[in-house]
């Protein structure tokens, strides 16, 4: 499979912090490829350098098997990008915007053509209004369009589905998905909405304090026949008691202040619960949480942080 | 590509509100100072006489073919010339640091533009705008002073006496002193630029351009001779001042000025030199840094 990502030992030290540390991973071409990690763990440092926005203190970055800073401008010919918030110029229209960063990309489109793109991400009836007059949800679709307007080989999308309404998030999980599976184009996705990955992302890395935790196809990462439930009682402690006494302490996850977190396999929920409600302890809640989310944070630090927010 | 990219750079330029807020105040000084003249100009002119009629007699009709659109452009040109620093420093110090600020500066170097080229085209563009400051500047203060005063000979006053220059040998004297402006202020830009490079907003660059222009303002004329050998011939401020060189001629042994003739056009060129050497080193360093730099904002 052609590799069209391919970064090795990629390390950035800003004076005394090292955001990116000794970082490598590979992207396949069509690959929908998630970057995850929380706030601050190097993600849109990684972008940045991916871009060339950003020089890496150590390391390569390969991008259709160029060295990225050798050949700078051909590569970006075929990358589109988003990163973090798309602030565009907010005294033109959003058709201007456009125009303008097509132009930048070596493209120049006639009018009818850039709306077409602008009815792409659904903004073609605002395309004379001003940017400063916009929604953020819409900037945040005029930032998708300059990124794919002059039709690039690899899209980097930084947070893309930030300020969108749960309409809008759908649109462009349709988009990513429509890019990657009937274009062919391979996008990298970073995002902090660890469900969003997962419906979209066909292989994913996990990035924490700059340093990789896991990389792999979601289907290997985690089981999709298990999933973690959060149990609430009005006595969690002799609730995780009697499950003990029960012999089924194998289920329990962790023991939170609020609530006890319980790995099962989906098939046995409606006879554990049975089981659970029989122990005589009043159940205030039951219910599956996102099973992804768990598994991330149970790589990363945040597990601490949860752990020192418990407690 | 270039000529596309310096489009785009107008095209934000000229679109934007506040651009016009220079070409607004220009209009603004020029048209108060030709209402003054025009109203009250006898007081104001027998005022800047006072020093030289000790030695010399000026009758009514003298001073009414004094008071023409050449040198009312003179005094525009005096007055301006030493303000537009700020003018175009809202411009250039905007230049990086206000793409900086809005983030748009990082979304335009992910596209195929290298940061050299990113740089030319936004300096050349600040050029341009200097250039149309200018070309209003002269529409409104040399050809609209010429429309309501009238043209005549020039007078130019000097601390040594005044100078007659026929009106003939006049207009070109003005397109090199704009031309020499333009290159002035253009220095002016090349260090706001600097200062645009290293900041995150357009705040900073402005007020470091003008407090550097204002310092050196000051120490260029400031009358101590330790500062004359040591510091003054190296401030671009005590250059930029030398386009009022067009408008000292030469005389012959009679006394009568020579047409086309200019006193000390060396000393012009030096100082044009000077200048040039100026946007060439703070406009180089202002790409240098920018091309070392991360994009963070």
């Amino acid at each position: 499979m052609e590799k069209i990502i391919r970064v090795k030992n990629l390390t950035k030290d800003f004076k005394e912090l090292r955001a990116v540390d000794n970082l490598s991973f590979e992207v396949t071409k069509g690959q929908v490829y998630g970057f995850l990690g929380q706030n601050g763990a190097g993600k849109s440092t990684t972008i940045r350098m991916l871009l060339s926005l950003i020089k890496p203190t150590a390391g390569s970055i390969e991008i259709f098997g160029l060295n990225l800073f050798q050949n700078r401008k051909e590569i970006l010919r075929q990358v589109g990008a988003i990163i973090e918030k798309p602030d565009l110029y907010k005294y033109l229209s959003v058709l201007e915007n456009l125009k303008i960063f097509a132009a930048m990309s070596g493209k120049r489109l006639s009018t009818p053509k850039l709306l077409e793109q602008l009815a792409v991400v659904g903004l073609a009836d605002r395309a004379h209004s001003k940017v400063k007059t916009c929604s953020q949800g819409m900037k945040q679709r005029l930032g998708i369009a300059t990124a794919l307007v002059h039709n690039p080989q690899l899209i980097l999308l930084d947070e893309p589905t930030n300020g969108l309404d749960p309409q809008g998030i759908v649109d462009i999980r349709k988009l990513i998905i429509r890019l990657s599976k009937e274009l062919q184009k391979t996008v990298l996705i970073s995002s902090h909405q660890l469900n969003e990955v997962e419906l979209i992302a066909d292989a994913m890395i996990i990035i924490d304090k700059g340093k990789k935790v896991m990389e792999g196809k979601v289907s290997e990462l985690f089981d999709p026949a298990e999933t973690v439930v959060e149990l609430k009682t009005t006595d969690d402690a002799l609730m995780i008691e009697k499950i003990k006494q029960a012999g089924w302490q194998n289920i329990i996850q962790e023991k939170r202040s609020d609530c006890i977190l319980l790995k099962l396999h989906k098939k046995d929920i409606p006879s554990i619960l049975q089981k659970l409600v029989k122990l005589d302890i009043p159940i205030l809640s039951f219910y599956s949480r996102h099973s992804l989310e768990d598994y991330f944070f149970s790589l990363t630090s945040a597990k601490h942080v949860l752990a020192a927010t418990d407690n | 590509m270039f000529w596309q990219l310096l489009t785009i750079e107008l095209k934000k330029i000229f679109k934007r509100p506040r651009t016009y807020i220079a070409f607004g105040a220009i209009l603004v000084i020029v048209f108060l100072i030709q209402i003054a003249i025009k109203y009250d100009g006898k007081s104001y002119f027998d005022l800047l006489l006072n020093n030289l009629s000790g030695s010399f007699e000026f009758d009514d009709d003298f001073k009414h073919k004094f008071i023409n659109g050449y040198l009312i452009c003179f005094v525009i040109l005096n007055t301006l010339l030493i303000q537009m620093p700020l003018l175009v420093a809202l411009v250039a110090g905007d230049a990086i640091a206000g793409e900086a600020n809005m983030g748009t500066l990082r979304l335009s170097l992910t596209k195929p533009v290298s940061r050299t080229e990113y740089m030319i085209v936004k300096f050349v563009a600040s050029f341009i705008y200097t250039i149309a400051l200018l070309v209003l500047m002269a529409i409104f203060a040399l050809l609209g002073s010429m429309f309501i005063f009238g043209t005549n000979d020039m007078v130019v006053l000097r601390s040594e006496g005044i100078e007659l220059i026929k009106q003939s040998d006049v207009l070109w004297r003005y397109l090199a002193a704009f031309g020499y402006a333009a290159i002035a202020l253009t220095t002016v830009s090349a260090i706001a630029f600097l200062f645009s490079v290293l900041a995150e907003n357009s705040i900073g660059p402005i007020i470091a351009t003008m407090s550097i222009v204002l310092v050196f303002t000051i120490l260029s004329q400031m009358n101590i001779p330790f500062y004359d050998d040591t510091i003054k011939p190296y401030l671009f401020t005590t250059h930029t001042v030398a386009w009022k060189g067009f408008f000292y001629v030469k005389a012959d042994a009679s006394g009568t000025t020579i047409n086309g003739s200019i006193e000390n056009l060396p000393a012009i060129m030096r100082s044009l030199g000077i200048l040039v050497m100026y946007i060439f080193v703070f406009f180089g360093i202002a790409t240098w840094i920018f091309n070392k730099k991360d994009i963070l904002t």
